[in-house]
């Protein structure tokens, strides 16, 4: 089934230049900060200084007092109102303002509304809090002694840190396995809390009219129209005067799924001044207090026989979820998918237990291109099958190729219970090996290690899993994870499509256009793609999860496919025959047999807005809408090689090449998959070498400003290489899977292992992220300890 | 100041950030605030023709100079090359980072007009982009500096 072709053409108008840019170029786009509106107030958060303290009391007078300043609330203000608390996408409970103690630095304590921004942090540093100090809980290791402190003593007859257990697989099955193998290797394996930041920090701006009641709110959302729902269950406002708008959004990253106490501060401001109100958090806010990612202790076991056969895999896992249990995941997926653990290989049993705890940290979890919990997944496999690789006496790449499930397994069914739809692994692979030169590789570095110079190569197989889901089983707080989509074909034949997922940089605009453009044969150019209101688009869950294209996209599809069967009726009475006389050929309708009689879907459009009869039956207008449930996630996979030098004496790591194969299937622009794939190495080497949100024994956050919290610049990453094989979706309109995250998922492991390579000559197994000089360092001199 | 060819007058605290000034007051919104330490540059506005992180520069440090923001690249209804390599080779995604990014690269051309893919790396080098991974940035300035040179 794969095929490694021209991709110039692959679908609608391949390599399209981006709709979205003559504005963004210009300094033209709309962000959240960039909304004005008379009267606006702005607002700023006071945040707690301390992880773990009891709020004795807080004196807002002096506040008050100033000028400019036209409103201080704090918790108490808001539990009068019951709004004091908010529900979690997990079914947990986070505070909006801190009522009776704070539960992590930077959790937020009271707000001030002023008439400007500098006005409002003046106020801050006149709120006088008075804290009671406790102890924090920082370790997660450590969080369910029985001695620990409660973090959540707010939930009723909580006498413990823990948050919830978790379990997949069959545990005997593997114990059986694990029995009777050759060979089982075990390593812990740390994947440390990092965080998304999005170089647009959250905001928004909250507008309520007094007069009709309508609540109308800019924010920073991938969600928009989940947010609406629940903000009417929140705030008990009617949802149908509630307008969600998500204008553009300066990347997203999944740090703007979850609702943050901001959004509710804004809201309650509004609706007390009567005012519009704006805020805008700055980076240390972002950093410290909204959705981090990952913070998985996972200690990994592999089975497998003399030669190389793996039999299982089994893991345990402590989960750090920070003081509330915020995690954006499906209701039934506490843990998100992190059950595709069993990777791309065909094992005989896998088993995996989890247990989930609170610790004075901000809370989050599923963030930062994660789809869900399978980039830690992806890393724990990765990372255990090359320490197996180093056991054996094995190269890596020869130990995946002879575990690879093979294109006839497919649909495949893995032993934690995902149905993987398509994939053809081995092409893949060797397609990666082919562009990165893998035997030339090998043989320099053998003459390098002669030397004394340490170069590594890193390989990693990953199977992804996206497109959160059918509805039979996937919701988030109760909705569904379907998604809607209108397309209404105007009299001129041009066209608007609606949909109800967001783009926060992924080229929706364009792309959407494509696939409407493919399947109805107008124009892209003629084709408007509308998103981020909710007021003006059909409901649906939004953008995160790679799910644009595997849901929307294959909504996109049908519903043009809907308004072409209507168009072929009304063609058919336009030529005088029957529709089954009629074959489609790309924007026309023609007589079979009779070429020089067809009519466009230009002249359909017009007739079906103008006079005379329409085919018996058949109202006006060209029109359709569509709300699509996906019978079964996408499985892309992709195969990636890093290849990276290490400076002997100072341990700085530099990768030197990355090469990136990705199978997503039909490929609707390649241009704009690329640039998706680069960003998403990008954030697999930050996160490898460099990104970690990391604390103290006090519980002070210390990645808290770009100053600590380090990303990526040009300097830090290479030229990437790319390539591709095409395996479509079987379930999916246009054979299309997902892989906006595939990169972020599949990098940190290839990065990783081979920074490990390259350590061999030490004896070096295995070493946790970030790999920082520092860490490497200590690693060389055999000082390597996991992170906190 | 002058701001994009054109005189402005203003009274204003002098604590006001010269990133605020242009966006508040000037409504000049294509310049953000990405960070509050100066690292990722997508405030770089030029000051005298000098890229500078207008989110560390005082707006009453401006005064009686000039200032260039992205919205002044474009000359008699014309992209510059640097906005037009940017669309061609897909240089941006969420459009966050793109004016700083541009109002850099421009400088870069204008004092050396065929740079290097080093060059090209190190003169952004003060600027963080979160979706692109920088290669097709970089792509973007050799579009320019070719089209130019071209010219």
């Amino acid at each position: 089934m794969t095929t490694i072709e021209n991709d110039q053409k692959p679908v609608g108008h391949g390599r399209m230049l981006r709709k979205e840019d003559p504005r963004f170029v210009r300094g033209r786009g709309r962000y959240c900060d960039d909304v004005q509106l008379n009267g606006m107030l702005h607002l700023a958060i006071l945040r707690s200084p301390v992880a773990h303290a009891r709020i004795v009391s807080i004196d807002t007078t002096a506040a008050e007092a100033m000028p400019k300043v036209k409103a201080v609330v704090t918790g108490a203000a808001l539990a009068e109102q019951g709004l004091a608390w908010m529900p979690t996408l997990s079914n947990d409970v986070q505070a909006v303002l801190a009522t009776d103690k704070v539960r992590f630095q930077g959790q937020e304590v009271a707000f001030v509304v002023a008439e400007d921004r500098y006005a409002a942090r003046d106020a801050l540093e006149l709120i006088d809090v008075e804290y009671d100090i406790l102890e924090p809980v920082v370790d997660v290791r450590t969080a369910l002694a029985p001695d620990a402190p409660v973090i959540r003593t707010d939930l009723e007859g909580k006498t413990n840190n823990h948050c919830f257990d978790w379990e997949t697989g069959d545990q005997k099955a593997t114990e059986d396995v694990f029995k009777r193998a050759d060979v089982v290797v075990t390593e812990d394996i740390v994947y440390p809390r990092v965080h998304p930041a999005p170089m647009e920090t959250c905001g928004a701006v909250a507008d309520y009219d007094r007069i009709d009641g309508k609540l109308t709110l800019w924010s920073t959302t991938q969600a928009p129209h989940a947010h609406r729902t629940l903000y009417a269950l929140v705030a008990g406002l009617p949802e149908h005067k509630i307008r969600v708008i998500s204008p553009d959004i300066g990347g997203g990253f999944g740090n703007k799924v979850p609702i943050y106490p901001g959004y509710v501060c804004a809201i309650v401001a509004s609706i007390v001044t009567g005012k519009p109100v704006k805020w805008m958090e700055d980076r240390s806010e972002n950093l410290i207090s909204t959705g981090f990612a990952r913070d998985y202790i996972m200690r990994g076991e592999i089975a497998a026989t003399r030669e190389g056969k793996i039999l299982a895999i089994r893991t345990n896992v402590l989960a750090d979820h920070g003081a509330f249990n915020g995690t954006a995941a499906p209701v039934k997926y506490p843990a998100g998918f992190f059950g595709v653990f069993t990777g791309s290989y065909d094992l005989e049993a896998a088993y995996c237990s989890m247990t989930a705890v609170y610790t004075n940290k901000a809370p989050g979890g599923v963030a930062y291109a994660c789809s869900f919990r399978i980039t830690e997944a992806v890393y724990l496999v990765e990372r255990i099958v090359d320490c197996l690789a180093y056991d054996l006496g094995m190269d890596p790449v020869e130990l995946r190729l002879k575990n690879l499930l093979k294109p006839e397994q497919f649909p495949y069914t893995s032993k934690t219970g995902w149905v993987y739809d398509s994939g053809d692994y081995e092409p893949t692979l060797r397609e990666a090996m082919r562009i990165a030169g893998y035997e030339e590789l090998r043989r320099e570095q053998a003459l390098k290690r002669e030397r004394g110079e340490l170069m590594g190569i890193g390989v990693s197989f990953f199977t992804e899993a996206v497109g959160a889901g059918p509805r039979k089983d996937m919701d988030i707080l109760g909705l569904g994870m379907a998604d809607g989509c209108e397309l209404r074909v105007h009299p001129t034949g041009k066209a608007v499509v609606r949909l109800s997922v967001q783009t926060q940089g992924q080229g929706h605009e364009t792309t959407f256009a494509q696939i409407v453009a493919e399947e109805i044969g107008i124009p892209p150019a003629d084709i408007d793609v509308v998103h981020g209101d909710t007021d003006n688009t059909p409901f649906g869950l939004g953008t995160y999860g790679s799910r644009s294209t595997p849901v929307s996209g294959a909504a996109a599809a049908l519903v043009a496919r809907k308004v072409r069967d209507k168009a072929r009726i009304i063609a058919s009475g336009m030529l005088e025959v029957s529709v089954a006389d009629l074959d489609w050929v790309k924007g026309a309708f023609q007589v079979k047999g009779d070429p020089g009689k067809s009519v466009t879907i230009q002249d359909i459009a017009m007739r079906a807005h103008g006079a005379g009869d329409l085919p018996e039956g058949l109202e006006g207008g060209l029109e359709a809408q569509i709300c699509y449930n996906p019978s079964n996630l996408t499985y892309p996979h992709g195969a990636y090689i890093c290849v990276v030098d290490i400076d002997p004496g100072t341990a700085v790591v530099k990768v030197r090449r990355f090469v990136a194969v990705d199978d997503c299937g039909t490929r609707i622009n390649p241009m704009i998959i690329e640039g998706q794939v680069h960003g998403g190495l990008t954030d697999g080497v930050g996160m490898a070498l460099m990104e970690m949100i990391g604390f103290d024994e006090d519980g002070n956050c210390l990645g808290g400003s770009l100053m600590d919290y380090l990303i990526p610049t040009a300097l830090e990453v290479p030229d990437w290489e790319t390539g591709f094989t095409v395996t479509p979706s079987p379930h999916h309109p246009i054979g299309a899977k997902g892989v906006g995250e595939s990169a972020t998922v599949g990098s940190p492991p290839a990065v990783v292992n081979a920074v490990v390579d390259a350590l061999k000559p030490f004896g070096i197994r295995h070493a946790d992220m970030p790999l920082t000089p520092s860490r490497v360092w200590e690693t060389m001199q055999g000082n390597h300890t996991p992170p906190i | 100041m002058i701001v994009n060819g054109e005189e402005v007058t203003r009274e204003i605290e002098g604590r006001l950030l010269l990133v605020h000034f242009l966006r508040e007051e000037l409504g000049l919104t294509g310049t953000h605030w990405g960070c509050d330490t100066s690292n990722c540059g997508t405030c770089v506005v030029w000051l005298d023709g000098e890229p500078v992180k207008s989110c560390t520069v005082l707006a009453a440090m401006a005064g009686g100079h000039e200032v260039r923001t992205v919205e002044g690249l474009e000359r008699n209804g014309e992209l510059d090359p640097v906005q037009q390599g940017f669309i061609a080779c897909h240089g941006l995604q969420c459009g966050f980072c793109t004016p700083g990014m541009m109002m850099t690269a421009r400088a870069l051309l204008d004092r050396d007009p065929d740079p290097s893919e080093a060059d090209i790396r190190e003169a952004i080098s003060g600027q963080i982009c979160r979706c692109t991974g920088y290669a097709t940035i970089v792509r973007s300035v050799q579009w320019a500096a070719a089209t130019e040179a071209a010219k």
